[in-house]
């Protein structure tokens, strides 16, 4: 009885043994991939916000508290406020337009539903600075949308440079990733559970309401951090269609490093704003638990 | 109460149902009972109000059901799947209709116990469905479609998720309910023995059309169609032409069956195997051993395992037709009209060889290779029996347990 159990117990720990090694050898290369390229480098920058900045750039490793107090004046306190709120307005149209379509998309025909998944993703093909300066082309003075509009007898106007555009440049920029969590969640959802709310009663908003929002909520919680992550730090389109002032946080950080050449301050404005964000990532994954 | 007219819908160019025309009465239990794929549960669909048949007409109590939206209806549906919402308990699942009609709390808070009492769910009002077994949801699903006391309850297959012993509790519960509730229920399954046990009334359908409808019992001992006697229950289906005495059956010779059909018009006999009596020949061991080398020549002439597949068939229960025409025996081996014919003249009896026995505890049912019939005649006879493989029978029955149906 004795042998099996011995032989047993040996098979037991060569096969966990040989279960680390299966996972080193598939998570080593990412792992260290992750940690020489990025944390490495992010926990350098970020260890700069603890200390003095030199003259000419650079760092004086003299510890000093002066940049993360700097952050509380009303100026940059403001700024990250301000792109606070273009983030998430950015995200709420995204979500706004991305639910119809990504609805549409789960009920197609299976043939349809592949075509318009690859229109979509499309867009992410061509880069993105290209697609950005389209929108100058169609929306500057002497754009296209203007010249449409003056045979009308309309405009010209002024639609570039400001906190509208690049809200409109962001939604443009990162709707696909919210359509497509969208479209996972809905497509997962049993169409019988809607037949069944109107089998109860249910006029379709009522449904919508009670039964396929909810059961959905993990995929629009995806879909709004997919979009209001990278709109929240994003520097290219604030920079491009915002006119170039700093009125989002990348453009300060940016500005921080390369113009103001106050590299510990700028680290700090970064701590700030990974600060918030892996707040926002706490609050959905512990929301997506409870769903 | 509902009365479906001349329904029709077809789905591309395949017809799910054609010209549906049924009447379903007040109080009644009904069954929709057919393979898969006969449009039972489009049928459903277009009476819930999530299909719309292509032609005819709906009325529930004279009014046209057809042109109210399916959140109107006062119809309610059990899905095959339940559909419960996962993000909600118990309890909120069956008050989620009632809170649809805006009734004050007091009234829904009542009803919604009042019902999970009836089920027998009390205790789980709180919980979450996934946290619920099979015929515990099953039960919920039921609740919540009967707390609307609708006109007509529709239910799409409600027992086919739960296992033998759960399922017959909850046919009996189910029928206690509709009893209690006086709810008109219409309940489509592909199970024989489920419809049979619950309904009032069946409606055979196969391949979009009504075939017959009829109470179990007689659609048990009177099936109208081959379809409905090949389907409905085990049956020895015989094919040959009407005579006088029953069924005139090539290679058989007469069969004993009902009068009434025309002589000479096209047929199909059918014998219960309960109706078949089986009586050892043994004193006729020396014909019977040439029996057996018939029935085995038979066999080998199919040039297959032909005989031995349709063992297996009638051991699942499906149907088992002679051949008369077509592959005869006779156009393949003629030397099989040499042998001895397992039919004894003008008895009406047949003669074979027993094939194989299972014994399913309250029954057992025998096999027997007749030489002139493609396949087995079945026989059920009561407890164990005391037959075995390979000794030589008589089968009878009485002209009157014969049904001859007209093809």
């Amino acid at each position: 009885m004795t042998v099996p159990a011995v032989s047993g117990a040996t098979v037991n720990t060569r096969s966990r043994r040989s279960r680390l090694a299966e996972r080193l050898v598939f998570l080593g290369p990412g792992l260290a991939y992750l940690i020489v390229l990025l944390l490495i480098p992010l926990a350098t920058v970020l260890s700069f916000s603890l200390f003095r900045r030199g003259r000419f750039g650079g760092v004086i490793y003299e510890a000093s508290g002066d940049n993360l107090v700097r952050l509380a004046d009303p100026i940059y306190l403001d700024i990250v406020l301000g792109s606070l709120r273009i983030a998430l307005v950015a995200t709420l149209v995204a979500l706004l337009l991305g639910y119809p379509t990504a609805y549409l998309i789960a009920r197609l025909p299976r043939k349809w539903k592949t075509i318009a998944l690859v229109a979509i993703v499309l867009p992410f093909w061509t880069n993105l600075l290209i697609r950005v300066y389209a929108w100058i082309v169609l929306l500057s003075g002497p754009g296209l949308v203007n010249s449409a509009l003056g045979k009308l007898g309309l405009g010209p106007f002024e639609f570039l440079y400001n906190q509208g555009t690049v809200v409109v440049g962001l939604v443009y920029s990162y709707l696909p990733l919210m359509v497509l969590p969208l479209y996972a969640a809905i497509e997962r959802l049993d169409p019988r559970l809607a037949e069944a709310s109107a089998n109860l009663g249910a006029r379709p908003a009522r449904t919508f309401v009670s039964v396929t929002l909810p059961l959905t909520l993990p995929g629009v919680l995806t879909g709004c951090m997919f979009v209001f992550v990278p709109s929240f730090g994003n520097f290219v389109i604030p920079e491009l269609l915002g006119g170039g002032r700093s009125i989002m946080v990348g453009n300060l950080i940016r500005d921080q490093f390369l113009t103001a050449r106050d590299w510990p301050f700028g680290s700090a404005l970064t701590l700030a704003l990974l600060a918030v964000l892996i707040v926002l990532l706490l609050l959905q994954a512990w929301s997506a638990r409870r769903a | 109460m509902l009365q479906i007219t001349d329904v029709s819908r077809r789905f591309g160019d395949v017809p799910a149902l054609s010209g549906v025309s049924l009447e379903i009465r007040q109080g009644e239990f009904f069954a929709l009972l057919g393979p898969s794929g006969c449009g039972k549960t489009t049928l459903l669909r277009i009476l819930a109000g999530f299909e719309e048949p292509d032609a005819g007409t709906v009325t529930l109590d004279g009014a046209d059901l057809l042109t109210q939206a399916a959140h109107r209806r006062p119809v309610n549906l059990m899905f095959q799947s339940y559909a419960l919402f996962p993000h909600m308990t118990v309890a909120k699942n069956v008050a989620y209709g009632l809170e649809r009609e805006r009734l004050p709390k007091a009234e829904i808070r009542e009803r919604v116990a009042e019902v999970l009492e009836k089920v027998g769910l009390t205790e789980t009002a709180g919980r979450r469905p996934d946290r619920l077994s099979g015929g515990q949801r099953q039960r919920v699903a039921l609740a919540r479609a009967i707390v609307k006391r609708p006109r007509l309850l529709l239910l799409d297959e409600p027992l086919s998720a739960l296992d033998k012993k759960v399922r017959a509790e909850m046919q009996l519960e189910l029928k206690r309910l509709q009893h209690e509730v006086g709810i008109t229920f219409v309940v489509v399954t592909h199970d024989q023995e489920e419809a049979m046990s619950l309904a009032d009334r069946i409606a055979v359908l196969n391949a979009g059309r009504v075939e017959q409808v009829d109470a179990p019992v007689t659609l048990y001992e009177r099936p109208a169609t081959p379809f409905v006697a090949g389907f409905v229950g085990a049956n020895n289906l015989f094919r040959g032409t009407a005579c006088t005495g029953g069924l005139s059956c090539e290679g058989l010779g007469v069969l004993a069956g009902p009068d009434g059909l025309e002589e000479g018009a096209s047929a199909l006999l059918a014998v219960r195997p309960e109706r078949v009596v089986l009586a050892e020949s043994g004193a006729e061991r020396d014909s019977a051993g040439d029996d057996a080398d018939a029935a085995e020549g038979v066999e080998a002439q199919d040039g297959s395992g032909d005989a031995v597949e349709a063992v297996q068939d009638t051991l699942e229960g499906a149907e088992v037709v002679a051949e008369g025409q077509g592959t005869s025996p006779e156009a393949n081996a003629p030397d099989v009209n040499n042998a001895p014919s397992g039919a004894i003249e003008g008895a009406g009896a047949l003669r074979g060889r027993v094939a194989d026995v299972s014994f399913y505890g309250g029954v057992s049912h025998v096999s027997v290779l007749v030489p002139g019939r493609d396949g087995v005649v079945l026989v059920a006879t009561q407890g164990a029996t005391r037959v075995q493989v390979g000794s030589s029978v008589t089968l009878t029955w009485a002209a009157e347990d014969g049904v001859l149906i007209p093809q």
